[in-house]
C-alpha cells in the first residue's frame, strides 16, 4: 500500500503540471486586454504601465514566467500558491488569501447541499429498487429525470422567484458584508442554495442506487442469503445494500472534493462569496494569477480526493488490493 | 443430416509426411509485476512450460486438463493470438513462431478457432450472415455479390435455415448458436480448426448433435482437429489420439483406446476415476483415485514432477527432485512418471471391440 | 413404510411474461423418503431447478402463479406465512447453488457468513455461532478451519468455496438438502471431491439429498432414485437400476444414447442426438410434449397427454407405448450400444 501511495502521489504532481500548463498556454493565447494596463489604470504613463509589466514580469519570456507560476504548485506548505507570484492583477491580494477567506462559504454550501442530497437521493433509489415497476418508482424516476436535466441555473433563479420574490418565505441572495459565515447559515441564506444545487446530486444518485442495487439484487449471494432464512429486510440492508452502495461512496466524494473547488453557477446567482463566486469573477477580468491560483487548488482538492476514494475502496471490498 | 449409425473410419496409420502442426519445446509465461513508477517482473505465470506436441494432418487430437493446465493458452498461442515466450511452432513446415502482418494473414486461412461460450462469441449486434461472411470481407477471396449465396451454403452445410441470414444471435438457441460459430470457422476452409471447449455450454441433447456435425464435416472438408476440452468422455469419442496436461506440461500422451484402459500417469488415472459414468454397476466397479487439495497455481510450479503434492503414489525424493520425462509405455502411448500406474488400474470396459 | 419427508403433489409454477404464460413445471408429483437421495436429471427449461426453488420458497407468489401442494414433514409450505416459511428455509431444507464463486458474499468473511445462517435460526452469542461455523469447516474438510473463517471468498479455490457452501447449508442440521447443479462449475477431479464430501455427510447428518443435474453420470453414482424431467413434467421415475437396465421412457433413451461414454467399446459409433430442440414453455406441444422429437411416435401422442404411470409403482414412465414394447425397444436399441 505505501508504495502505491507514494506512486499515486508523483502522479498527482504530474497532474497539477499539466493542469497549469494548459491553463497557462490558454491564456497567453487569448486575446484580452493586457493586464499591466489595466492594473494602473487607462490614462497613465507609458512608463508606469512599463513598470507594470515589468512587476507582474509580463515582460519575461514565456517560459521564466511560467516557472515562476510553476514552482507554485508543488502542493507543500510555502510552497503552494506562493505569495510573491501568485498575485492578483485584479485587487492586489495575495490569491492565496483571497481563497482561504472564501473557503468557509463554499464548505458550508457543499457540505450541506451533500448532506442533503444523501439522505434524499439515497432513500428514493433503495425505495425504486425494491418497488420496482410500482407507481413509487416511477415517480421516483420522473423526479429523477427533471433533477438531472434542468439546468442549475434555472432552478436557481425559479427557486429565487418563487420563495423569495413572490412567496417571501426565503431571504434574499447575497450575504450581508459583516455578517459571518456561521450566521449566515443560520438565518436561513443557505437553505435555497442547498436545495438548488442538490437537485441535481440527489436525482443522480438516486437513479445510480436504484441501479446498483437492482443489479445486486439479481446476483446469486442474495439468493444464498434467502435460502439461508434470512428476512428480507435483512437481506436488502445487509446483503444488498453493502454492495450496492460501495461505488456510491466513491462517487461521493469526488463530488463533495469537486463542489469543494467552487460551485460556480450557484454561488454567483445566488451571491454568495465563496471560492467559485471569485473564480468566475477572476476570468472575466483576465486575473490570470487569480484563475491559475484556482485552478490549481480545485486540481489539488480532485486529486487527493480521487486518492482517498480509491483507498477507501480498498477497506469497502475486499477483493480490491493495492501493491 | 441424416442420423445413422455408422462406424467411423479407422484413423489412417502413420505414414512418413510432416505433420500438419509441430510444436517444439513451446512456453508461454505471463508476467507478474509490481513496483512504483516502473513496473519490474517479480514472477510468471507459467501457463505453458515445456510443451512438445505434433498434430496429424486429418487426425484428432484430444487435448485434456483441468483449470490452469494451460489447454487453453496452448490453443491461443497456436493460433498466434498470443506470442510464444520460447519454443517454435510449424505448420506445414513452415516456421510460424514470429509470423507478423500479411504472413498471418494468409496463416489465418488455414487455422480457425471455435470457442466455447456461444453467447459470448458472437457480436449480437451483427446479423448472422455477416458475421459468417466476415471472413471472406476481410481476406477477399470471395466477390461481394457471391458473399452472401455462399454464406447460405454454409449455413445449410451445419444444418441452419439459410433464409435466417438477416436474423441476429439473440434469436437463436444455444446449439444453433455454435453451429453459426462452426460455419464461421468453415467459410475460408481452413486445413486447422481448433475446438476450445465447443460442447460444454451446450444442453446434453445438443452436445450430440454438434458433435456429430464436426465429425461430418471433418469427413467432408478433411479437417485436422485440436479439440480441447475437460469432459474425458466427449473426448474420448471424437479423438484419435488424447494428450493430457498439467500445469503447463503434456504428462501423458496416447492413441485410441489406450489412455481409457491403461492410463499410466497416476494424474490421468485420476481423471478417469473421477468421471462419472452413467451405468450403475460399471461406475461401482471403477477403482477410485481421490485426488486431495485443489488444482495448485501455476504460478510457482512444485519441484521435480509437478503432480508429487497431489500424487498418491509419489516416492520421495524422486518425485519431489527429478522431472520425469515422457517415456514409451504401450505403443503410441508415453507417460512422464518415475512410478507408472499398473495396466487396467480404473475402468473395466467391455471386452471385445 | 416410513412417512415420506417431502411430497410433491400436482405442483404446477407458472410464469406470466410479456410473452405469455411459461408453464415452467406443470403438474409435478412425487415423494421422498427420510434419508433418501434422489436424482433429478433434465436439461435447460425441463423444470427441475425451478421446482425446488419452488419447494424452498425462493420463488413464491409474487412472480408466479404456484399451485398444488408441497407437503413437508406434514406441512403444506404453500399455505405457511411468510415468516415460518422463513423458519423452514435454511434449517429444516437448506440449498445449495451452482457457482459458489458468485453464491458466497464477496464482502463478508466466509466464517461470518456461516455464523450468520446459524444465528438466524438458533439462539446462540456471535462467539458460540462462530465455533459452530469453524466447525462446521473442518467437517466439511478444509484445513486449518480457524483460519480460513477469518478470510473472504475469493481467497478460497472454487472447491472450496463450494465446500463452504455445503458448511453452510448443513450448518443446522437440515433434514433435507437440495444440490442444484452443484458441480456443474467445477473441474472433475474437484466434482468426485465434493461427491464423495456429499455421499459422506448424508449418512453423517441422516439428511436426505437432491441432487438437480443434467449428468446421467452424477445421478448413476450417487443417488438411488431418479427422475427425469422434460418441459415441466416428470417424464419417468424409478429407481437406479430401473432407469440405466430398463428405462421406460423415449427421451430417457434419448439421453443414453446420445452422451459419449467412457465405458462404450472401440469401434466408436456416431451418437445418437435427440433431433429437434427443446420446447417452448409457452407453446409447448399438444398431446406429448415429447411427441415432436420422438422416434416412436403415434397418432394418439400428439392430442392425449399421457399419465405418469404406474401411479402407485416404484418405476414409472409417462409415455403411450404399451410396456412390452417399451421393454423391447430398450433391449433393442439401447442395451445394444454398449
Amino acid at each position: 500500500m505505501g508504495r502505491y501511495l507514494i506512486r499515486r502521489t508523483l502522479f498527482m504532481i504530474l497532474v497539477l503540471f499539466i493542469v497549469s500548463l494548459i491553463t497557462f498556454i490558454i491564456f497567453v493565447k487569448l486575446p484580452a486586454s493586457d493586464p499591466a494596463r489595466r492594473a494602473v489604470g487607462k490614462s497613465t504613463s507609458p512608463e508606469n504601465v512599463e513598470a507594470a509589466r515589468h512587476a507582474f514580469g509580463l515582460d519575461k519570456p514565456l517560459y521564466v514566467q511560467y516557472s515562476r507560476f510553476a514552482k507554485g504548485l508543488i502542493p507543500w506548505p510555502g510552497l503552494f500558491l506562493n505569495e510573491d507570484v501568485y498575485y492578483s492583477y485584479a485587487n492586489f491580494v495575495p490569491v492565496k488569501e483571497e481563497i482561504f477567506s472564501r473557503l468557509p462559504v463554499t464548505i458550508a454550501l457543499a457540505v450541506g447541499a451533500a448532506v442533503l442530497w444523501t439522505l434524499v437521493g439515497i432513500p428514493i433509489g433503495i425505495i425504486s429498487a425494491v418497488r420496482k415497476g410500482s407507481v413509487w418508482d416511477r415517480s421516483a424516476m420522473v423526479f429523477a429525470l427533471i433533477g438531472v436535466s434542468a439546468p442549475v441555473f434555472w432552478l436557481a433563479y425559479l427557486f429565487l422567484y418563487i420563495f423569495w420574490f413572490k412567496l417571501g418565505w426565503a431571504p434574499p441572495s447575497g450575504i450581508p458584508i459583516g455578517e459571518s459565515v456561521t450566521q449566515a447559515v443560520l438565518s436561513g441564506r443557505f437553505i435555497l442554495p442547498w436545495i438548488v444545487l442538490s437537485m441535481t446530486f440527489a436525482a443522480f444518485y438516486a437513479r445510480m442506487v436504484r441501479g446498483n442495487l437492482i443489479e445486486t439484487m439479481s446476483e446469486d449471494y442474495i439468493r444464498t442469503a434467502r435460502a439461508k432464512g434470512l428476512s428480507e429486510k435483512r437481506v436488502i440492508y445487509k446483503h444488498g445494500l453493502r454492495a450496492a452502495l460501495t461505488p456510491v461512496v466513491t462517487m461521493f466524494g469526488l463530488d463533495l472534493a469537486v463542489l469543494l473547488g467552487g460551485a460556480f453557477i450557484t454561488e454567483t446567482v445566488f451571491g454568495l462569496p465563496g471560492v467559485g463566486q471569485y473564480a468566475v469573477r477572476s476570468i472575466f477580468l483576465n486575473d490570470f494569477p487569480a484563475v491559475m491560483g484556482v485552478t490549481l487548488f480545485a486540481a489539488f482538492f480532485i486529486a487527493v480526493a480521487n486518492l482517498c476514494v480509491d483507498v477507501a475502496y480498498a477497506f469497502l471490498d475486499p477483493r480490491v488490493r493495492y501493491t | 443430416m441424416s442420423v445413422e449409425v455408422t462406424e467411423r473410419p479407422q484413423p489412417q496409420p502413420a505414414t512418413s509426411e510432416t505433420p500438419l502442426v509441430r510444436i517444439r519445446a513451446l512456453r508461454k509465461l505471463f508476467p507478474i509485476t509490481r513496483g512504483i513508477l516502473f513496473q519490474k517482473r517479480i514472477g510468471d505465470v507459467h501457463a505453458v512450460d515445456g510443451v512438445d506436441l505434433d498434430i496429424k494432418r486429418g487426425e484428432t487430437l484430444g487435448l485434456v486438463g483441468e483449470t490452469g493446465c494451460g489447454k487453453s493458452t496452448l490453443a491461443r498461442v497456436l493460433m498466434r493470438l498470443y506470442d510464444a515466450t520460447e519454443g517454435s511452432i510449424e505448420f506445414e513446415g513452415q516456421d510460424i513462431t514470429h509470423a507478423k502482418g500479411g504472413d498471418l494473414r494468409e496463416l489465418r486461412r488455414e487455422m480457425q478457432m471455435i470457442f466455447q461460450d456461444p453467447f459470448a462469441s458472437l457480436n449480437p449486434r451483427k446479423t448472422v450472415g455477416s458475421i459468417i461472411g466476415a471472413p471472406y470481407r476481410l481476406h477477399r477471396v470471395v466477390p461481394r455479390n457471391k458473399i452472401k449465396s455462399e454464406v447460405q451454403q454454409l449455413m445449410e452445410l451445419v444444418g441452419l435455415n439459410p433464409e435466417h441470414y438477416n436474423r441476429y444471435p439473440h434469436e437463436f438457441s444455444g446449439g444453433q448458436r455454435q453451429r453459426i460459430g462452426v460455419a464461421r470457422s468453415l467459410a475460408l476452409r481452413p486445413k486447422l480448426i481448433v475446438c476450445d471447449e465447443p460442447v460444454s455450454a451446450l444442453d446434453v441433447s445438443i452436445q450430440a448433435q454438434v458433435l456429430n456435425l464436426l465429425e461430418d464435416l471433418q469427413e467432408e472438408f478433411n479437417l485436422t482437429y485440436l479439440f480441447i476440452a475437460h469432459d474425458l468422455s466427449v473426448v474420448k469419442h471424437v479423438s484419435d489420439r488424447v494428450a493430457v496436461m498439467y500445469l503447463g506440461k503434456i504428462v501423458e500422451m496416447a492413441v485410441g483406446q489406450t489412455l481409457y484402459r491403461n492410463p499410466k500417469h497416476p494424474y490421468s488415472g485420476a481423471l478417469l476415476s473421477a468421471v462419472p459414468i452413467p451405468d450403475p454397476d460399471l461406475a461401482a466397479a471403477k477403482k477410485r483415485i481421490i485426488l486431495e487439495g485443489d488444482v495448485p497455481s501455476p504460478i510457482d510450479p512444485p519441484s521435480g514432477c509437478r503432480f508429487h503434492p497431489r500424487c498418491p503414489n509419489a516416492q520421495f525424493p524422486k518425485c519431489s527432485e527429478e522431472e520425469p520425462e515422457l517415456l514409451p509405455h504401450h505403443p503410441g502411448q508415453v507417460a512422464a512418471c518415475h512410478f507408472p500406474l499398473e495396466d487396467r488400474a480404473i475402468i473395466e470396459t467391455p471386452a471385445g471391440g | 413404510m416410513a412417512e415420506p419427508l417431502l411430497e410433491v403433489k400436482n405442483l404446477t409454477v407458472h410464469f406470466p411474461t410479456d410473452d405469455g404464460l411459461v408453464k415452467a413445471v406443470d403438474g409435478v408429483s412425487f415423494s421422498l423418503l427420510p434419508g433418501e437421495t434422489l436424482g433429478v436429471v433434465g436439461e435447460s427449461g425441463s423444470g427441475k431447478s425451478v421446482s425446488f426453488l419452488t419447494v424452498m420458497g425462493l420463488i413464491n407468489a409474487k412472480q408466479a402463479v404456484i399451485e398444488g401442494q408441497i407437503i413437508f414433514q406434514g406441512q403444506d409450505l404453500l399455505t405457511l406465512p411468510v415468516d415460518e416459511m422463513r423458519n423452514v428455509r435454511g434449517e429444516k431444507i437448506s440449498m445449495i447453488f451452482q457457482d459458489p464463486m458468485t453464491s458466497l458474499h464477496p464482502y463478508y468473511k466466509t466464517g461470518d457468513q456461516i455464523a450468520e445462517a446459524i444465528r438466524v435460526h438458533q439462539r446462540v452469542s456471535k462467539q458460540e455461532a462462530h465455533e459452530q461455523a469453524v466447525e462446521m469447516l473442518r467437517r466439511v474438510g478444509i484445513p486449518r478451519p480457524d483460519e480460513r473463517a477469518d478470510q473472504y471468498p475469493h481467497e478460497f479455490s472454487g472447491g472450496m468455496r463450494q465446500r463452504a457452501m455445503i458448511a453452510m447449508a448443513l450448518s443446522l442440521n437440515p433434514d433435507l438438502l437440495i444440490a442444484d447443479e452443484p458441480t456443474t462449475a467445477l473441474d472433475v477431479t474437484v466434482q468426485a471431491q465434493i461427491l464423495d464430501l456429499l455421499d459422506r455427510l448424508k449418512q453423517e447428518f441422516n439428511a436426505a439429498i437432491v441432487i438437480v443435474t443434467h449428468d446421467l453420470g452424477v445421478v448413476a453414482e450417487h443417488c438411488d432414485h431418479i427422475q427425469v424431467m422434460y418441459a415441466g413434467k416428470i417424464v419417468e421415475a424409478g429407481d437406479r437400476r430401473d432407469i440405466y437396465y430398463g428405462a421406460h421412457h423415449p427421451y430417457t433413451w434419448g439421453l443414453l444414447a446420445s452422451i459419449p461414454r467412457l465405458d462404450e467399446s472401440d469401434t466408436k459409433e456416431r451418437l445418437q442426438p435427440i433431433r429437434g430442440l427443446p420446447p417452448s414453455l409457452i407453446f409447448v406441444p399438444p398431446g406429448c410434449a415429447f411427441h415432436p422429437r420422438c422416434p416412436h411416435v403415434f397418432d394418439r401422442c400428439r392430442t392425449d397427454v399421457p399419465e405418469l404411470l404406474p401411479a402407485d409403482g416404484h418405476h414409472a414412465s409417462r409415455c403411450h407405448l404399451s410396456l412390452s414394447d417399451k421393454e423391447r425397444i430398450f433391449q433393442e436399441e439401447v442395451m445394444a450400444r454398449s
